[in-house]
């Protein structure tokens, strides 16, 4: 007797394995329901206009926000994408639109390669090249930082959003005695355009959440941005610094931080694949 | 590829103006210049790191690596705690995050209806867009108190006897990193072990359902071999982010560089310690230290991505062959 030939116990592993399946995708569904309700339950009792607008307090008195550290993520990211992102979309647009094979792949190799590099150590590098010879921490090598991060992921996604648009159209363009450059530039990446807001998006939900570059580089600072050559506050590293901290009402407010953090990407990240989701869908 | 994008074709296009050509090459110039930032980068980091550690390398050779003492006041460095914190909390965090995640990639790709694919993949990538210090926030005041009560305190009763069960529990700890840190890399090595499942040719799951498969058998002998290399490819990113998650491993690992066989000891990582003794020390043998400890993790992090780039890459060139031969 054969038991691999047996159909019924072969349908219940099948069965059994399907359900396993289920099981897991249901348990990974778990923590993100959780982390999401934990957020909103405990932060949302300690958000009102002042959080969102006033100064911290010293410790022992109550009240007082995160305003600073709101402004000082903005001015990060700010800084990030003015210097990550031409530097990006250029790059991908060279992987896309000039394809010599070798150094291509070299370049599309190593971006990948950079975006798995953990932040901190992009934090550490950024702190020797910079902050070591400015001789001060600053609101431009967190910038910096945060742009080095965003780099790779921008670079790719143009690269694969260039890569969609059909042959035809470069052909057609060039075929009317227009340039490569104003082809690529007024056709190509308008046609492009909606993908790649979607990853310029994503990249900078990614970037407002990272911690881990910014301790040594942006520092933190309790008083609004002074400068670009000054530590200047961030929202994730105030929520770290707050939930590290013995004080029931920093970590009262580190939740809130938290919810107005995660509304913040999220809005970033879900906002963009719908909208431009839907925009790309009715182009095609 | 079309001719267009070959730089040496042979056709003879339209005069250009020589303002436009002018535009032309000095584009090309830009975006490569762009280009060659990454490379730039990839390099100076590799330079860098390697000259802040000098000093650190100097004193201690290869002796680093495996010396215990982490002590600042007598400036004394070794790394081998930090090492030992990171390779074992990320491979516990591989341990519960491969089995669920290869369980959702073969739902996602195989099992479930077409209508349900796209909204459970989208949620499920949302994890991927949690920050890490939320996490980390998340991690001290629910699930590293919740773990502490009840999961580990169950195992260091029944099985207390062996030693990687070992009580105290404290919540905070290595089994509690690693907890949060397979949450982490969850969508990680799902989102990519799905896209190499998905590029296995419809024809060869067909022959095996042709043959009289049950869904499980396709999936285990025409989907799982093909999509293989992007599978252990995906779950090598995997372990390069948990190697590299700084903060919400911090926040919850509970920093002691302490070599414990149990895996509820508190403990450190390489990340971890960078994070909280690098903004502190100004210059000396401490930080060429931390910055030879920020090499290592760079090296194994660089080795790790190359591999897993490679492997996954073959599973989407074999994809695209496949595709060809039925074009």
């Amino acid at each position: 007797m054969n038991n691999g030939f047996n159909r019924r116990r072969r349908n219940a592993i099948s069965g059994l394995a399907y359900l396993l399946c289920v099981l897991a995708t249901i348990i990974a569904l778990i923590p993100l329901m959780l982390i999401l309700f934990y957020v909103i339950r405990q932060g949302a009792p300690a958000m009102n206009l002042d959080f969102l607008t006033q100064l911290p307090k010293p410790v022992g008195e109550t009240g007082g926000g995160m305003g600073n550290a709101i402004v000082g993520s903005l001015m990060l990211i700010g800084i990030a994408a003015v210097i990550g992102l031409p530097l990006g979309v250029l790059a991908g647009t060279y992987l896309a639109e000039f394809r010599s094979p070798r150094l291509s792949w070299t370049v599309r190799l190593l971006a990948d390669i950079l975006s798995g590099v953990p932040s901190i150590i992009i934090g550490v590098f950024v702190y020797t090249l910079l902050v070591l010879t400015m001789k001060h921490f600053s609101a431009l090598a967190g910038g910096v930082a945060l742009a080095i991060l965003m780099l790779p992921t921008v670079a790719r996604t143009t690269e694969e959003m260039l890569r969609m648009v059909p042959d035809t159209l470069r052909e057609a363009s060039l075929a009317l005695g227009i340039s490569r450059w104003r082809t690529i530039v007024s056709i190509i990446i308008k046609t492009a355009g909606g993908g790649i807001m979607t990853g310029i998006m994503l990249a900078l939900a990614r970037i407002a959440g990272e911690t881990a570059p910014l301790l040594f580089t942006a520092l933190s600072s309790r008083t609004w941005p002074t400068g670009l050559d000054k530590p200047v506050a961030s929202l994730p590293v105030q929520i770290y610094t707050y939930a590290i901290s013995p004080y029931e009402d920093w970590h009262q407010q580190a939740w809130a931080g938290s919810l107005v953090l995660v509304i913040m990407v999220l809005l970033l990240s879900v906002g963009s694949k719908l909208y431009f989701g839907r925009k790309m869908r009715s182009v095609r | 590829m079309s001719f267009i994008n070959n730089q040496r074709d042979k056709f003879r296009r339209a005069p250009l103006p020589a303002r436009e050509r002018l535009g032309d090459t000095l584009f090309r110039i830009i975006a490569f210049l762009a280009a060659a930032t990454i490379v730039l980068i990839i390099a100076l980091l590799v330079i860098q790191l390697f000259r802040g550690a000098i000093p650190s390398i100097r004193e201690f050779g290869f002796g680093f690596l495996s010396s215990t003492e982490w002590d600042p006041v007598n400036d004394l460095y070794g790394a081998w705690p930090f090492i030992y914190g990171t390779l074992v909390s990320s491979l516990l965090a591989l341990l519960f995050a491969v089995p669920l995640s290869l369980g959702i990639a073969i739902f996602l790709s195989q099992f479930a209806p077409g209508w349900l694919r796209a909204p459970l993949g989208f949620i499920v990538e949302l994890l991927a867009a949690i920050p890490s210090v939320v996490y980390g926030l998340w991690g001290i005041f629910v699930l590293a108190p919740f773990l502490g009560e009840t999961i580990e305190p169950f195992f260091s009763d029944h099985f207390g006897s062996i030693p990687i069960f070992a009580g105290p529990v404290y919540g905070v700890g290595l089994f509690s990193a690693a907890v949060v840190l397979a949450i982490m890399i969850l969508p990680t090595i799902s989102a990519i072990s799905r896209e190499s499942m998905l590029n296995v040719p419809r024809d060869l799951k067909e022959a095996a359902q042709a043959l009289g498969a049950t869904p499980w058998e396709t999936v285990r002998m025409s989907v799982l071999p093909l999509a293989r290399p992007g599978i252990i490819g995906a779950v090598i990113l995997g372990l390069g982010r948990a190697l590299g998650e700084t903060m919400a491993v911090t926040m919850v690992i509970g920093n002691r560089p302490e070599v414990s066989a149990s895996i509820f000891a508190p403990a450190y990582t390489i990340a971890s310690v960078i994070a909280n003794e690098f903004a502190e020390v100004t210059a000396g043998l401490h930080m060429a230290a931390l910055i030879e400890l920020a090499l290592i993790l760079l090296a194994i992090t660089l080795l790790l991505n190359l591999l897993a780039r490679l492997l996954v890459q073959q599973t989407g060139a074999r994809a695209a062959r496949g595709k060809d031969k039925r074009a």
